[in-house]
């Protein structure tokens, strides 16, 4: 065991080291079960030489969907050992999508993780060439089902004890740093998703810089809640936790992921600033009910703490009073509240995927989590560029990781060149091509710029949404969007004005958000699409839309983007409705063809406007929501000159 | 009736036992009312059997004989080849008998854990003296409880309320745990009156999964009353029909659908 070349590698490593050291825990019938490493090892041998057993040849591939389970983690780990290829799925997936993945690497198994994730592989099994064999974990209400291509882990595993090492330390033998570790398909704001091949190399070099870059190590616990299909989770969840040996969490179910998270206190954690928001949002609305001296008590020490935790996060002197004064909120507010949200032992904390507030952002490392961002996507293996901990900003996201170069091209798009950029989307070598040159450096599809003096790289927009207005402004959405949705009661917008003379915005409500505001306000109302109608609910957003328009004006450049017009939505953007990816991106284009009509309203100059959408519903069922959606007039700050600069 | 003691298998591979409950001519009377007027049918092993019937019709008094809560002033009820004598409900209960009400009766102040634990009271054999204690045996035997509540709470997925008061939650969460609880008891025979009534149409999709999942899982024989006539033809084995007291139709969803009686009753036609 001289050189460690591959995640198996790492797991006989684990397996000797910190033999009894817990690798897994999940919770179970209420109590946290834990497999050890040594445990994890035995296991996962098991489920390889029971694949191996049912025919699983080298280069295949395996498809693996469900919850954050550790036994689909270790059966990820379970098909590297066999020499396949694993392909974790999007749980959420329906029918079609899992079709086209299946179809396109042409998986040989499934391993899903209960009835209703074989239902949907069956649905569309009879479309997939070569598809042998699915094995489930919880095989609750499969009891009546035709087995007789279908088998539980417990008999995959009974199988594997049944067989000989030797084949599964034959192929293992085989495997170097070039071998495949992982397949990931990305989720795509346009066209069918590409399956982005992940070598050995790629993850193993990643998952150890990244380590070190925040001195990760055995004895670190971390909650995998994030879809397992994600570039992130497999980042965390294998490929650091097995270079540093620390402890995979798994919550018992999706409703209980907050509770868990208390329980476990993760040192290590990951969030999306969306389920930031929703804990901050949480919180305030608890803040709201509580009595009027702890209220009293919340914000005196909050204001204090806004001033005095980032700098004492960032090592910078802080005098002994507001010191001292910070220990005592520490000890009355601080504390008990990052116990409340789970957070009293993250010693690391990413956001990433999306623009984090300033607000939201400074809060939680005001409070003294050591909140931070990094930027990067799944041709990376996740890291381009992570903050250090003594400059965290919540404006950029960062300085190259070690080992990546980066570069910007002449019309703003960023490159990069790491260890961990991808082989190659499998299957495709035009889209390879297009993406990633002969010398290695890789198209991120955003547009930014690295800061003058700090090195930092801040993230505009993607390059193909940044355009031009009719008066030849740039146009950068993402970047108004950002600042709207910044705003608690704001949970998705939408900006269009691509070669137009003016932009107008879609707003969708954050239901949580305004539907505890509508009733402590006294307003009653039957279902979203009544209080997204509301007068007082539309004032607020008027409201919201004119203060981001005097943001937007300040900077020179994008000036342009102020919103003219805007609608509340009468619906939710909803990934069954391919309205957004399932990693919550809103795809542009598609909306825009979807809601032509309102968007002919906003320009038209309508007062209102009469919609049919069609809608999927969770069980897959089609319908239509029918609504008369009212069109809403901001202020605009007239802005001068500059947009004949950026015109150039 | 030689054929029900025997067993076969359904079309989807559940096996149909032989009957584990027969009622035969049962009248009901309250006062001067008769509630139910002579009516037989049985309840076979494993199966999911119907009683269904416009408002009035007696479906809750006859779920209220089967569960022994009433006692016919006519007829008898076999159960699993005996005349069953006048039982307390405590009796009823260690014989595998739960079941749910139509309008929920938990103890609200109570977490959800606490309230499906009350269902394993049958199941408990320790002293008071000894429970309070913690002592020996009481101690294996909480655990053993214990254990066999979450079983039941993993699988009607209640994890994330497990510990939140009942009082606190909606309508449709309180209809699972009050079949957690019957669960929890681990019958035999399930008896579960109006399990969707007031649940929109998600609510009902869950409920049926669950009931269905229930028989699946665990064999458990369920009869159940229920308005909602789309859920009860896909759920049910068998379908009991009754109007006005008395039974007019009894058969698979099928023949049920096709019978005259049970049209004019649901449609309705005038009644000289």
């Amino acid at each position: 065991m001289t050189d460690l070349r591959t995640i198996p590698d790492f797991l006989d490593r684990n397996a000797d080291r910190f033999a009894g050291a817990p690798a897994y825990r999940e919770k179970e019938f209420g109590i946290w079960q834990e497999w050890t490493w040594a445990q994890a090892r035995e296991e996962i041998a098991e489920m390889a030489l029971g694949l191996i057993a049912g025919g699983l040849e080298i280069g295949e591939h395996v498809a693996v969907i469900g919850r954050n389970r550790p036994q689909l983690y270790m059966a990820m780990v379970a098909v590297q050992c066999a020499g396949g290829i694993p392909v974790p799925l999007y749980q959420d997936a329906v029918g079609e999508e899992i079709a086209y993945v299946l179809g396109h690497c042409s998986a040989k198994f499934v391993i899903a993780g209960d009835q209703e994730q074989v239902d949907k592989v069956l649905e569309v099994q009879d479309r997939i060439e070569g598809l042998r064999h699915i094995v489930y974990l919880d095989g609750r209400g499969l009891r009546k089902y035709d087995h007789s291509a279908m088998s539980s882990m417990e008999t995959i595993r009974k199988a594997g004890r049944d067989t000989p090492r030797d084949e599964m330390d034959r192929r293992r033998a085989q495997q170097t740093g070039a071998t495949t570790c992982v397949m990931l398909y990305t989720s795509g704001t346009t066209g069918k998703p590409k399956g982005v091949v992940l070598s050995h190399d790629n993850i193993v070099a990643t998952s150890k810089a990244s380590s070190e870059f925040d001195r990760l190590r055995q004895g670190d616990e971390v909650l995998a809640y994030l879809p397992m299909a994600w570039v992130g989770d497999f980042i965390f969840s294998i490929g650091q936790a097995m270079v540093t040996g620390f402890c995979v969490n798994c919550p018992e179910s999706a409703d209980t992921i907050l509770q868990d998270l208390r329980e476990i206190g993760p040192t290590y954690y990951f969030a999306p600033p969306r389920v930031f928001e929703t804990q901050l949002t949480s919180v305030m609305i608890r803040m709201e009910d509580a009595g009027r001296v702890k209220k009293a008590m919340f914000r005196h020490f909050m204001d204090h703490a806004k001033g005095v935790g980032p700098r004492l996060l960032d090592g910078e002197p802080v005098g002994t009073f507001d010191r001292l004064k910070y220990r005592l909120g520490e000890a009355l507010v601080f504390g008990p509240l990052k116990n409340t949200l789970g957070l009293s032992r993250v010693r690391v904390g990413y956001t990433a995927g999306e623009a984090i507030g300033p607000e939201l952002f400074d809060f939680y490392r005001s409070i003294g989590i050591n909140l931070k961002q990094l930027y990067g996507q799944t041709e990376a293996s996740v890291f381009i560029t992570q903050q250090k901990d003594n400059e965290v900003r919540s404006d950029t996201v960062g300085t190259p990781t070690p080992g990546v170069e980066l570069r910007i091209a002449e019309n703003g798009e960023v490159f990069y060149r790491s260890p961990g950029s991808f082989v190659e989307y499998y299957n495709n070598p035009e889209s390879t091509a297009s993406t990633k040159d002969p010398e290695g450096w890789v198209a991120t599809g955003d547009a930014g710029f690295i800061e003058e003096g700090t090195g930092h790289l801040r993230i505009i927009d993607r390059a193909k949404d940044v355009g031009k207005m009719a008066s030849g402004a740039l146009f950068a959405p993402k970047f108004v969007e950002n600042k709207l949705k910044f705003y608690p009661d704001i949970h998705e917008a939408v900006v269009f004005g691509n070669n137009r003379d003016r932009c107008v915005a879609f707003v969708n409500i954050d239901l949580t958000a305004v539907g505890n505001w509508a009733e402590r306000n006294n307003i009653a109302y039957a279902s979203y699409q009544e209080l997204a109608q509301h007068p007082r609910v539309l004032a607020t957003i008027t409201d919201h839309v004119n203060a981001v328009n005097k943001l937007v004006a300040r900077d020179g450049m994008l000036s342009g983007c102020q919103i003219h017009r805007f609608l509340v939505l009468h619906k939710q953007l909803d990934p069954d409705d391919d309205e957004m990816t399932r990693t919550q991106k809103v795809k542009r284009g598609l909306i825009e063809t979807k809601y032509a009509d309102l968007i002919e309203g906003l320009y038209g100059g309508a007062e209102e406007v009469y919609t049919e959408t069609d809608v999927t519903y969770e069980d897959g069922r089609k319908g239509k929501i029918k609504a008369t959606v009212k069109m809403c007039d901001a202020e605009v700050v007239p802005v001068e000159t500059t947009t004949l600069e950026a015109a150039e | 009736m030689n054929a029900q003691s025997q067993s076969f298998v359904t079309e989807d591979g559940r096996t149909i036992g032989p009957t584990v409950l027969d009622l035969r001519n049962i009248t009901l009377r309250f006062g001067g009312v008769e509630a139910i007027k002579d009516i037989s049918f049985d309840i076979r092993e494993g199966e999911i059997r119907a009683i269904i019937g416009p408002n009035g019709a007696g479906k809750s008094s006859m779920l209220n004989v089967i569960s022994g809560f009433y006692v016919p002033q006519e007829g008898e009820v076999w159960f699993r080849g005996k005349p069953r004598p006048a039982m307390k409900p405590y009796e009823v209960a260690q014989q595998g008998i739960a079941r749910t009400f139509q309008n929920i009766a938990l103890f609200e102040g109570m977490s959800v854990l606490d309230n499906v634990m009350t269902g394993r009271l049958a199941h408990m054999k320790t002293n008071i003296l000894t429970q309070a204690l913690w002592w020996g045996a009481a101690a294996r035997e909480e655990e053993e409880n214990r254990a066999a509540v979450e079983r039941v709470i993993d699988f009607l997925e209640i994890q994330a309320i497990r510990k939140t008061p009942v009082g606190r939650l909606p309508y449709g969460l309180k209809k699972r745990v009050e079949l957690a609880r019957a669960l929890a008891a681990e019958p035999s025979l399930l008896l579960l009156d109006e399990p969707m009534a007031g649940m929109n149409v998600e609510e009902k999709e869950d409920m049926s999964r669950f009931i269905l999942d229930v028989n699946d899982e665990f064999g458990t024989t369920i009869a159940l009353i229920e308005h909602d006539m789309g859920v009860v033809m896909d759920l049910s084995d068998r379908v009991v029909v009754m109007d006005y007291g008395r039974k007019i139709g009894d058969g698979t969803p099928d023949e049920v659908r096709g019978n005259q009686d049970v049209i004019d009753a649901y449609l309705g036609v005038a009644h000289d």
